[in-house]
């Protein structure tokens, strides 16, 4: 693609930035065309519209916004560190693994969400834990399988120069084995972070303390105020961009000298 | 009497037993490597001549026979430190800057931070990385990383060097100079070296005696004194005395005199 | 969720590569096993009304629970689950509640597969366009990816009523498909990331060779870059298929449509004070319906066997 020089090089990262940008802005002018000339349905409002409420109604959409935030912070900081400390039992000791692998399979393609109702009778329907746990378990998932595939990238080349030092177990595990595993930790905190949201959003509909985005998105959609509606769309968006931001970052500075 | 030597394998022998059977890797290996002595093993692949490096490092061990390595057995040598290991990958932490991949192994042994310092710029020094100690591994050529590998393998003084094709993933010019430089390294230390390799021009110009191997299963079939003494330079590679060391390796390995084109 | 995909690929190739599936499956149902006695266990020896931290004395509701109740109307019997499916759904002479859950399952299961389809079919277009034109894929994969790391499903309700206003304006538009659209909403994203890397794929001695032929795109498409794709395809295949299952209960509960299995469990979950075991029929019922929809995707692979004989198998 750059091969042509500097000027083809330049003109293609230039169109790198521009191209997302410019398909976002006609994305943008086509819906408000729609709207303004189109036979718009009532439910989809222009985006000037649900602009203007977003600024308007600013205040009640980030109370709700922190709570589900908070929900999906918790579940994905205790989902984490739970799934570090499995994969590591898993990766030490095969039949954790073996009995770990296939629940964890199973799990990455249930519908997890769906054990919210449950869990709001087993913990009472004023609490958030239903929530914060079906984050919790959404955000394990990618965690454990990351890091348990980290912990065994370690190459041959590696260990046996570790052997050859008379390294200790202790000292093979410190200096090789998890630095070699954080990249893929990182990854798997990136992945899960936006699961971990959209999980703790999700859960909102099945129940649950009245409050957060999901809540307040069925609630309005349903009694017709379509603006505020999508304004609340738009502050589930921004806790969803504010967590994926945070983890690639983290991602990205860990990865530079990361192995292979 | 036997601590002079650095190597000495009696009878050892090697099974692997894998899905489809037992192996035999290596058997009936007998060698002596004195110290300071720079010894090639050569052969086709799958004679074993990385197995009998990895069994001398105690990376793996031998299934039957006796294997003492200065006097010790191999595992103690290993836990001792006794000797320094390269690879054919340089396996280089790519995390690690060249300075703390050097340091490695005096890290693992907890040598003061002072020390380990001074250790690594001394060896910088003697593998020509003075500039790049601060580099990461992924921002230096191959012949480079190669080099910190060495200077790593270096670290705790061993009497013994352990080389696995060290040079086997370079290109020729870079090979040749790092060639030249492993003599220098060799005799400077005055560490006997064990060299695996599979380029009998390496094997001639590197070592005082050159081991030959064969397949099926792994065993010595021959051992060839090179002597062409200790100054190996440039001008070597055009020396008569090199060319038939070189073709009396080749006939070992073939098992065969070869025919030169000019005696037919 | 790429990463997800090779997990499940990475699952089940180690599997397959130790070639011995019947001890595997003897670990995972230990595995089920080890939950069920945890689950015992801990109804049997944990407090009543659970574990709660940070509670403020004589204040009720206060504190975080981070232990469960115990007793039965929270936690009750595994055997009473089992038990319980084979007893009428609402008591008197309705049909067992096992039977109700497989009905509901099917009706989720059809609205998962007709989103399932919509997604191939959008994502493996939208994946054919940026491979074939870089602009496309500049311009678009952002916006793909961000579609996903955004809770947009969220919109589910917003659809639903543009749905109902489409129905009433005289163009025919069930409320079902309004919860494919959605469950396709979660499938398209798996399909266009593994369609673009999987025709990416190809070494690049291999597309260097088809041009040496002259082999013109479609050629090469046909010959050498869906082949290929087969390895990245069928992960992406198979977690589109566990995303639209997920997208579909997500998008049945949050309209309120009928018939569901999510509906089910919604409505039984209500109930769950004076029947507490009901509620784990419909909840068994999704985790049966997840993994039929991730293993029957996962047959298509058993049929394509030459197309991934490159697959890495460690």
């Amino acid at each position: 693609m750059s091969t042509a020089g500097p000027g083809a090089t330049r003109l293609a990262q230039w169109l790198r930035v521009a191209s997302p940008i410019g398909v976002g802005v006609l994305m943008l002018v086509a819906w408000a065309l729609y709207v303004e000339f189109g036979n718009a349905p009532r439910m989809l409002p222009s985006p000037i519209a649900v602009g203007e409420e977003f600024g308007l109604r600013w205040g009640i959409i980030w109370d709700d916004m922190v709570i589900t935030a908070t929900n999906a912070l918790i579940g994905l900081t205790v989902g984490a560190i739970l799934a570090v400390v499995l994969a590591g039992l898993a990766a030490a000791w095969r039949p954790i693994d073996g009995m770990l692998a296939p629940l964890v399979a199973a799990l990455a393609v249930i519908p997890i969400v769906a054990i919210t109702p449950i869990l709001n009778t087993m913990f009472g329907a004023s609490s958030q834990f239903g929530r914060q746990a079906v984050a919790m378990i959404a955000a394990f998932i990618p965690v454990f399988v990351n890091v348990l595939r980290g912990l065994r990238q370690t190459k041959p080349v590696h260990r046996d120069l570790m052997r050859a030092s008379a390294a200790s177990s202790g000292q093979t595990f410190r200096m090789l084995t998890l630095p070699t595993a954080m990249p893929y930790l990182m990854t798997g905190l990136r992945v899960a972070a936006s699961l971990a949201v959209i999980a703790a959003l999700v859960a909102e509909y099945f129940g649950g303390p009245s409050d957060g985005i999901g809540t307040s998105i069925a609630t309005y959609a349903k009694s017709g105020r379509a603006a505020l509606a999508w304004a609340y769309v738009g502050g589930g968006i921004l806790i969803g961009l504010v967590f994926f931001l945070i983890t690639a970052f983290l991602e990205r500075l860990v990865a530079r000298h990361a192995p292979g | 009497m036997t601590a002079d030597l650095a190597v000495k394998a009696a009878g050892v022998g090697k099974v692997f037993d894998t899905k489809a059977g037992d192996v035999i890797a290596l058997t009936g290996v007998d060698l002596e490597v004195r110290a300071g002595e720079f010894v090639s093993l050569i052969g086709p692949s799958g004679c074993g001549k990385s197995t009998l490096l990895r069994l001398i490092a105690d990376l793996d061990e031998a299934t039957s026979g006796e294997l003492t390595i200065f006097g010790k057995p191999a595992r103690r040598a290993r836990i001792d430190q006794d000797y320094g290991i390269a690879f054919q990958q340089a396996g280089l932490l790519p995390w690690r800057t060249v300075g703390a991949n050097i340091a490695l192994p005096l890290e693992l042994h907890k040598v003061a931070k002072a020390e380990r310092e001074a250790r690594v710029a001394e060896l910088a020094e003697l593998v020509g990385l003075t500039e790049f100690v601060d580099r990461y591994p992924d921002q230096l050529s191959g012949g480079m990383q190669q080099r910190v590998a060495i200077a790593r393998a270096l670290a705790a003084r061993p009497k013994l060097l352990l080389m696995d094709e060290p040079f086997g993933a370079l290109d020729e010019m870079t090979r040749e100079y790092l060639q030249s430089e492993l003599t220098r390294i060799a005799t400077e230390t005055g560490a006997a070296v064990v060299f695996v390799t599979h380029s009998i021009p390496e094997a001639v110009f590197l070592s005082d005696r050159v081991v030959v191997m064969s397949p099926r299963p792994g065993r010595i079939t021959d051992v060839i004194e090179i002597g062409l003494g200790e100054v190996r330079d440039e001008s070597l590679r055009e020396n008569p005395v090199y060319f038939e060391k070189v073709t009396a390796v080749r006939e070992a390995l073939h098992g065969v005199k070869v025919e030169r084109a000019n005696e037919r | 969720m790429t990463e997800y995909a090779q997990t499940a690929s990475l699952v089940v190739a180690r599997r397959r590569a130790s070639g011995r599936g019947w001890a595997a499956a003897a670990w995972g149902a230990l595995g089920v096993l080890a939950v069920a006695v945890v689950w015992e266990l801990y109804k049997f020896l944990g407090p009543a009304e659970g574990v709660t931290i940070g509670q403020v004395e004589g204040q009720t509701g206060s504190g975080v629970m981070i232990l469960p109740r115990t007793h039965d109307r929270a936690m009750p019997h595994i055997w009473s689950m089992i038990i319980r499916l084979g007893e009428p759904t609402s008591g008197g002479s309705t049909p067992p509640l096992f039977v109700t859950v497989a009905q509901a399952a099917l009706v989720t299961l059809g609205m998962a597969a007709v989103g399932w389809l919509i997604g191939v079919a959008v994502g493996a277009l939208l994946g054919l366009v940026m491979q074939r034109w870089k602009l496309l894929e500049w311009g678009l994969l952002p916006w793909v990816v961000v579609s996903q790391i955004v809770p947009l499903i969220a919109f589910a309700p917003v659809v639903n009523a543009i749905g109902n206003q489409i129905d009433r304006s005289g163009t025919p538009w069930p409320q079902w498909l309004s919860v494919a659209v959605i469950a396709s909403y979660l499938a398209f994203f798996p399909i266009a990331v593994g369609v673009l890397r999987g025709l990416e794929a190809p070494d690049r001695i291999h597309v260097d060779l088809m041009r040496s032929y002259a082999a013109g795109y479609w050629a090469t498409l046909l010959r050498l870059r869906l082949p290929a794709s087969v390895p990245h395809l069928l992960p992406a295949l198979r977690l589109a298929a566990a995303n639209a299952v997920l997208g579909a209960v997500v998008a049945e509960v949050s309209i309120g449509m009928r018939g569901g299995i999510g509906r089910m469990l919604i409505q039984l979950a209500g109930q769950a004070s004076s029947d507490p075991a009901a509620p784990w029929g419909p909840m068994f019922g999704s985790i049966a319906l997840g993994l039929i929809a991730a293993g029957s995707v996962a047959l298509i692979g058993l049929g394509l066997k030459n197309y991934r004989r490159g697959e890495a198998n460690t």
